[in-house]
């Protein structure tokens, strides 16, 4: 099949030319049919997960947070690690829909609406580490710049503070982009049911949106500006995330690569994501011929490039340690690369650099099982190379007398389990409660959807 | 019920280039209160329609340099004006520094007033009250149809014209679109059971729980912990130390910082050769003379340094300062009995620093003066 394929044009981005009630009615199934035995036994996985990251933070809340493996120079252990990494995959929805969309990439309309959706329970997953990891939780109002009763404001010169900034307006501006994308589909879904209830909320919902063209008009105007703030919004995000990093004076830390490489670090690992679970989604909700294979294909791809871009700001680390001549700064990454932690470092560089290259050969580009298996090594491997960062650094940096190796406790794993629990039961609910691909975007890149404009 | 007040006349289309045909005939018929309605955006539609570019950049550009100059103002107050505080050595405005939360606001203030421009300004939205919703014609817009409607407020329209207009483009279920009489009828229901009911159940929840995490929650374990250590705090016994006393005793003849005893506790003599008065009298230390004589000196010695305040007679009634022997005192034996206190006078060592002690032997000075003038002063 694969053979068959020709680039020299533009694919038709929804396969076979499906009539447009039949996208509604494909799209909109999940929603009006009960859900069967097996959505109930991936929920029940999901929430046991969940209800173990319940436990570890109760534990945590309870007898403090002495139980996580957090030591003396490493105080950033796992809660900063996962973290990043969380924060890292949420990248991909905006990049979907928001940076694809200024290219027009049409092949991103089948994914965007999901994608979306995994940026904002990524976001949501990632922003209970901070909370956690600052040790009392309830006291993070004290983070906004608000008049209490010390009168005292917050630290603006910290790229903790740029953090809370970046990563709540992240959430709010991705979730205002999700809203706009589904004021049109929640209109079509509530022309479409029969039940009252339902009927009330998505009315509510829908804002009584009337698809007028008058109407859409000014819609893809405001599409077009959330998508032109979000794009340079996603890169300043993780920009943000590596000041945390970069600001500090660390060995490994203090180098001015930190941005992009974090960036594309967050790409990488944001499509893995997207495609492991975008597989999943097409497969059972029978979106093939809406996320077609040319789709997946395209992400592949994309994950090809950030993984070289990731590799590349491998090896430049090294080299510009030696390059600086700067003594500590090459004890640290030689110590990355054969010291206490080099399993984790060869590790992330197996996952990240080697098996992406795989994705050079169109019949695995192509192959579902391979790029899935590709994809899992890609997020084990960038999850690593946050514990490589975070790790390695802190426990051996310029006085060897305050040296210690840092291990993980079961806490510190429960909650790890519980953030991956709670970030699939949101991604199981949505699936049943909103429209998974966007309604009307798919609907306007059908084959003849768009007028031929034979008469001009 | 009166009759029915038609809102418009629809047609449905099947193709977007019928759609997108119909709509240029529709301008070119020279009707102006028309609506496309159709489930995705068609290209080329605005042009069709005859509609303007849309505005909306605008409010962006305004909500976003709002959301930065905010940004960089409130900063600004913030770190150097209302509590400035040294960080690494940084001046209070740290520009470099702040262009990243600058942005952030720029991102966050565009999105959120953008988006509420084109919803709540623009479109009127919420609006589920609209003749159009719960027609066949909205059911099978949001579907798969491309609609038309002209509406009865044009002021070209006339609904037989619009019939035959409607036949010429060759719209099917041409249909008229009438108010719902209910929704126009309605008035709201303030002062309906349920809702007085249910904003003084949340009123009450909301205190409530409001009032429960603030005063019982935080003083419950776990979140007491910080407040109940186990550690000494000073007034507390101590089973370790055999004086029983939880705070230790500084090391004999420790002096706490500006906290230099007074040298000559028992020499009022000695102090009235030796202690110069380190101040010279400008306004703003006879200012700060004033205040303190006002403050401390006063209620005994009286405004004017007369002995005359209205506790006389109350007490040994306390000296005037314009004595023969208080001005023949030297600055330093007049400190001295600030410090030490004279008489049923007490120190006022605990009240006044060094330099307000000092400050106000000035000021006693200068009413000492405006009593007994020189000949030299008038000049």
């Amino acid at each position: 099949m694969s053979s068959t394929i020709d680039y020299s044009q533009e694919l038709s981005v929804v396969e076979g030319k499906p009539p447009l009630r039949s996208i509604d009615d494909a799209i909109i199934k999940p929603l009006d049919s009960k859900p069967d035995k097996k959505y109930y036994m991936a929920l029940a996985v999901t929430i046991s997960m969940l209800g173990i990251g319940v436990i570890g933070l109760a534990l945590s809340f309870y007898y403090g947070t002495g139980l996580w493996g957090n030591n003396n120079p490493v105080g950033w252990g796992f809660p900063i690690v996962n973290f990043v990494f969380w924060v890292g995959i949420g990248h991909a929805g905006t990049l979907i829909s928001a940076i694809l969309f200024l290219f027009r990439q049409k092949w991103r309309t089948g994914i965007a609406r999901f994608a979306e959706g995994m940026t904002i329970f990524a976001v949501m997953t990632a922003m209970i580490f901070p909370a956690i990891h600052v040790g009392r939780p309830w006291l993070a109002g004290y983070l906004m710049p608000y008049p209490n009763q010390h009168s005292l404001w917050v630290n603006f010169t910290s790229p903790l503070l740029w953090d809370v900034f970046a990563v709540s307006t992240y959430f709010t501006v991705s979730l205002i982009f999700w809203y706009v994308g589904l004021i049109p589909d929640f209109a079509t879904l509530r022309d479409r049911t029969s039940n009252k209830i339902k009927k009330i909320i998505y009315s509510v919902f829908s804002l009584g949106w009337r698809h007028s063209n008058r109407h859409w008009q000014h819609y893809e105007m405001v599409y077009l500006i959330l998508a032109g703030f979000a794009t340079p919004l996603v890169l300043s995000v993780h920009t943000i995330v590596s000041f945390d990093f970069a600001v500090s004076i660390i060995p490994g830390w203090h180098t001015t690569i930190f941005p992009p490489y974090f960036v594309a670090g967050a790409v990488f690992s944001g499509f893995a994501m997207v495609q492991n679970v975008l597989i999943f989604i097409r497969k059972i909700f029978n979106y093939e011929h809406i996320i077609t294979l040319d789709t997946l294909e395209k992400m592949n791809k994309i994950i090809l490039l950030t993984g070289m871009l990731v590799g590349y700001a491998y090896g430049m680390e090294f080299f510009i340690a030696w390059y600086s001549g700067v003594q500590p700064e090459q004890f640290a990454f030689v110590n990355r690369a054969f010291g206490p932690y080099a399993w984790a470092y060869w590790i992330m560089v197996s996952c990240n650099v080697i098996s992406p290259q795989l994705f050079w050969f169109k019949k695995i580009r192509r192959s579902i099982p391979v790029m899935f298996v590709v994809a899992v090594f890609v997020n084990v491997g960038m999850w690593f190379e946050r514990f490589v960062i975070t790790v390695t650094s802190l426990s051996r940096d310029f006085l060897p007398s305050s040296w210690a190796y840092y291990t993980p406790t079961l806490t510190d794993f429960a909650i790890l389990i519980g953030s991956f629990g709670l970030f699939f039961t949101l991604l199981l609910l949505f699936t049943k409660t909103l429209p998974v691909v966007s309604i009307a975007e798919v609907k306007a890149v059908v084959d003849g959807a768009q007028p031929s404009h034979k008469d001009h | 019920m009166s009759e029915k007040i038609l809102h418009s006349y629809s047609g449905i289309f099947d193709t977007p280039d019928e759609i997108i045909h119909a709509a240029e005939k529709t301008v070119e018929a020279g009707y102006t209160k028309f609506d496309v309605n159709t489930p995705y955006p068609i290209h080329g539609m605005p042009k069709a329609m005859n509609l303007e570019p849309s505005k909306l950049g605008y409010a962006a550009l305004v909500f976003g340099l709002s959301g930065t100059l905010t940004a960089l103002f409130v900063m600004y107050w913030m770190a150097a004006i209302d509590y400035p505080i040294t960080v690494g050595g940084k001046p209070f405005f740290a520009f470099p520094k702040y262009i990243p939360i600058m942005f952030e606001v720029t991102v966050l203030a565009a999105a959120i007033g953008t988006v509420s421009t084109m919803l709540f300004f623009f479109f009127k939205f919420p609006n589920n009250a609209h003749p159009l919703h719960d027609t066949s014609y909205m059911k099978k817009v949001s579907s798969d149809k491309y609609g038309l409607i002209i509406q009865a407020d044009d002021p070209k329209f006339n609904e037989d014209e619009v019939k035959v207009f409607f036949a010429s483009l060759h719209a099917k279920d041409v249909e008229p679109v009438y108010y719902d009489m209910e929704d126009i009828n309605a008035s709201p229901k303030i002062y309906d059971k349920k809702f007085i009911g249910g904003l003084a159940l949340t009123f009450i929840l909301v205190s409530g729980i409001t009032y429960f995490t603030l005063n019982k929650l935080m003083f419950m374990v776990p979140f007491n912990w910080m407040m109940y250590q186990d550690k000494l705090t000073v007034q507390e016994k101590s089973s370790v130390f055999p004086d029983e006393f939880g705070v230790r005793a500084p090391v004999a003849g420790t002096v706490a910082r500006g906290f230099m005893p007074y040298e000559f506790p028992n020499e009022p003599e000695l102090a009235g050769e030796v202690l110069l008065n380190p101040l010279v009298p400008t306004e703003k230390n006879l200012a700060l003379g004033k205040k303190k004589y006002d403050t401390y000196c006063s209620p005994c010695h009286g405004d004017f340094g007369d002995g005359d305040s209205r506790l006389r007679g109350q007490f040994p009634n306390p000296p005037s300062l314009h004595s023969e022997k208080v001005r023949n005192w030297s600055d330093g034996r007049i400190f001295h009995v600030i410090t030490m206190g004279q008489n049923i006078m007490p120190s006022y060592s605990s009240q006044l620093t060094r330099e307000e002690k000092w400050a106000t032997v000035l000021y006693v000075r200068a009413l000492e003066r405006s009593k007994n003038a020189k000949e030299s002063d008038l000049k």
